[in-house]
């Protein structure tokens, strides 16, 4: 009986063990910093919402959120226009400015929303596939990927970066087979900002995106804190009862 | 007040009903930590009904707006998210408390003469449960939902014959798309639901004819006072509801604890394919089912033939049907069985958790191997099970019940 329980104890963590894949950076995500995720929306609707949208978040959920008066984001975030012409109001859903067909017409394929992509994807996968792109004259956009290989995507913040090349050496495995090993990125062409002040900023985006992945998730721990509380006082309480009455039987 | 039940007692039989299952109906008194799992596999059937009402007064089961439902459902709803991760947290908590409460059945030999029945209409329950649960896993429209249900009910492709107009009838299309959505919704909530509720009635009536088992394993009912009441026995309630109480709020502390801080369950939950919309033209890399699944996916993907693997995994399901009859031990307890049984049941036990792991990894020429030998395992505690038990060597079972 004993071992079983043991047996079965021993084999939980197993379960919870999950596969590795090629390395990603870990990214600084930390969603009670209000200012980071504030630059990180700003980031977000110059930069990625041109071509992706993040069409099941409001506007005004962001400045609820991160504290911003409805005028703020009204100026601030939105730069779309609806179907008569008329700025897009604060109440509505993150559209996308490009239409679907123009995107498959550009890039040949559908481009993902985004508001939920730090869910799918994980934030460390985004840190890291927005900092690791690379000159590649075979690729289309003259740009390809360390965390997305032959990504359909042209390098949106090559201006800010800069251009950079990827160093790659060449290994030889167990089997004799020869596989090219990426070792380091070399910058070719400066950008605006330096190493670090781009780190910073893809890591504003990334948290931006982990919150609006889950705009709840502060408030759904901060409940759960309360919660749990009221359930160990509750568990207390169920346990003098369940002594109480049982006193009597054995 | 006395007036009013005794007008009610007149029409119907309210007092007599809870006397017989609650107030007067005689429990042993040895129940241990296992025997919580029945009440709150109930507890847990009720949060997911309960939940599942609200969702689906915002949720569209429509191709075209469902995944984005869920997202406004997540955003816009108040407390839509906290709707949605007590159905989805309760969809995991309803598996481990089923799995503990079989596995209690297992151990103390809960499905024996006289409960055999008690057995087959839970068996009953875990398959509806398992249908229960893949047609909700559809309803996000995610990724992982549409190719993990366009994966499994093309297993029914391998069937011969019937195999493609069955799959056809199923889906309602050529491929997963807005009909099977709809039929999906309909079957998870009304049909299945309709169907779970009547065998969870059929289950406690049965249990509530023959009583309780113990985990001694002894029958209760041999020893009666004078008066006819089982003397190791005890009222159902008060003793009973006010430890299942505690049961209760222990449970939900875990249940809060995953559903506050984790809820995607490390992506063994909600998977994070799910959170990219289905596209019937891109292939997810690595197809897994929910955990709960995966042991019976293992065995599946062991068997190099996809029909005999259909069979092999439609087997391990039967073969569980089967345990009162395979049994034929006259000893109910695993306290009082062979050392054979014992180990037996551990390899059960290992072989089913190994298969849980290995259902959700990518196969590997190693990992499919390993499938193999646990699935042998896992089929050979049943084949061990009938051979062994009919001569074997038990302790003596006491009298009464102990403690």
């Amino acid at each position: 009986m004993r071992k079983l329980l043991i047996a079965f104890f021993l084999f939980v963590p197993s379960l919870v063990m999950a596969a590795g894949g090629a390395h990603l950076d870990h990214a600084p995500v930390n969603l009670k910093d209000t200012e980071s995720l504030k630059r990180g929306a700003k980031s977000f609707v110059n930069y990625c919402l041109s071509c992706h949208s993040a069409e099941y978040m409001r506007y005004n959920r962001i400045g609820r959120d991160l504290g911003m008066s409805e005028v703020e984001v009204a100026q601030e975030l939105i730069s779309t226009r609806d179907a008569k012409g008329e700025k897009t109001k604060v109440g509505e859903l993150m559209h996308v400015a490009m239409t679907t067909d123009y995107a498959k017409e550009a890039f040949g394929t559908k481009i993902p929303g985004l508001t939920v992509i730090a869910r799918a994807k994980g934030a460390d996968y985004l840190y890291t596939y927005l900092r690791t792109f690379y000159l590649d004259e075979t690729r289309p956009t003259g740009m390809n990927n360390i965390a997305f290989p032959d990504v359909g995507m042209p390098h949106v913040l090559w201006n800010l970066q800069g251009l950079q090349k990827a160093n790659f050496e060449t290994e030889t495995d167990a089997e004799g087979n020869e596989k090219q090993v990426f070792v380091g990125m070399e910058i070719v062409k400066p950008g605006q900002l330096s190493k670090e002040e781009y780190d910073a900023f893809v890591a504003d985006l990334v948290n931006f995106m982990v919150y609006m992945g889950e705009p709840v998730q502060l408030e759904r721990q901060s409940l759960g804190v309360k919660v749990l509380i009221f359930l160990f006082i509750l568990a207390i309480l169920a346990y003098l009862l369940k002594k109480e009455y049982w006193k009597d039987i054995h | 007040m006395q007036k009013l039940l005794a007008w009610v007692d007149d029409r119907f039989p309210l007092t007599k009903m809870w006397e017989e299952h609650l107030s007067k109906y005689y429990a042993p008194k040895n129940f241990n930590f296992w025997y919580f799992f029945g009440s709150l596999a109930l507890l847990v059937l009720v949060i997911q009904i309960i939940s599942g009402i609200f969702l689906t007064m915002h949720y569209k089961p429509d191709g075209a707006t469902a995944f984005a439902s869920v997202e406004y459902i997540m955003r816009d709803v108040p407390y839509g998210w906290l709707i949605r991760y007590i159905h989805s947290t309760g969809a995991t908590a309803f598996f481990v408390v089923v799995y503990l409460h079989m596995f209690r059945g297992l151990m103390y030999g809960s499905y024996k003469q006289p409960r055999e029945l008690i057995w087959l209409f839970g068996m009953f329950i875990y398959l509806v449960l398992m249908a229960e649960a893949f047609m909700g896993y559809l309803l996000p429209w995610g990724q992982m939902s549409y190719w993990g249900a366009q994966v499994i009910i093309s297993l029914f492709g391998a069937l011969p014959i019937i195999g493609d107009p069955l799959t056809l009838w199923i889906r309602g299309d050529y491929v997963v798309s807005d009909a099977t959505l709809n039929r999906f919704f309909a079957l998870h909530v009304i049909a299945l639901p309709i169907v779970l509720l009547g065998l969870v009635v059929a289950h406690i009536l049965a249990l509530h004819e023959v009583g309780s088992n113990n985990p001694d394993g002894v029958e209760i009912k041999k020893n009666k006072d004078a008066n006819g009441i089982p003397v190791d026995g005890i009222p159902f309630h008060p003793y009973y509801t006010v430890k299942d109480i505690l049961g209760v709020v222990v449970f939900l502390i875990f249940f809060c604890v995953v559903l506050f801080f984790m809820p995607e369950g490390g992506g063994y939950m909600l998977e994070h394919a799910n959170f990219i919309p289905s596209d019937p033209l891109k292939t997810p890399e690595h197809i897994a089912p929910v955990w709960y699944f995966t042991p019976f996916y293992a065995i599946l993907r062991a068997v190099p033939d996809k029909l005999f693997g259909v069979i092999a995994m439609g087997a391990a399901i039967v073969v569980l049907f089967l345990l009162p009859w395979i049994d034929q031990c006259k000893v109910k307890s695993i306290r009082y069985r062979s050392v054979i049984y014992k180990a037996n049941l551990a390899a059960f036990v290992v072989a089913f958790l190994v298969l849980g792991w290995l259902g959700m990894e990518p196969a590997t020429p190693g990992k499919t191997l390993a499938a193999q030998f646990f699935s042998l395992v896992y089929f050979g505690f049943f084949a061990v099970l009938y051979v062994t038990s009919k001569n074997e060597q038990t302790k003596p079972v006491p009298e009464r019940v102990t403690k």
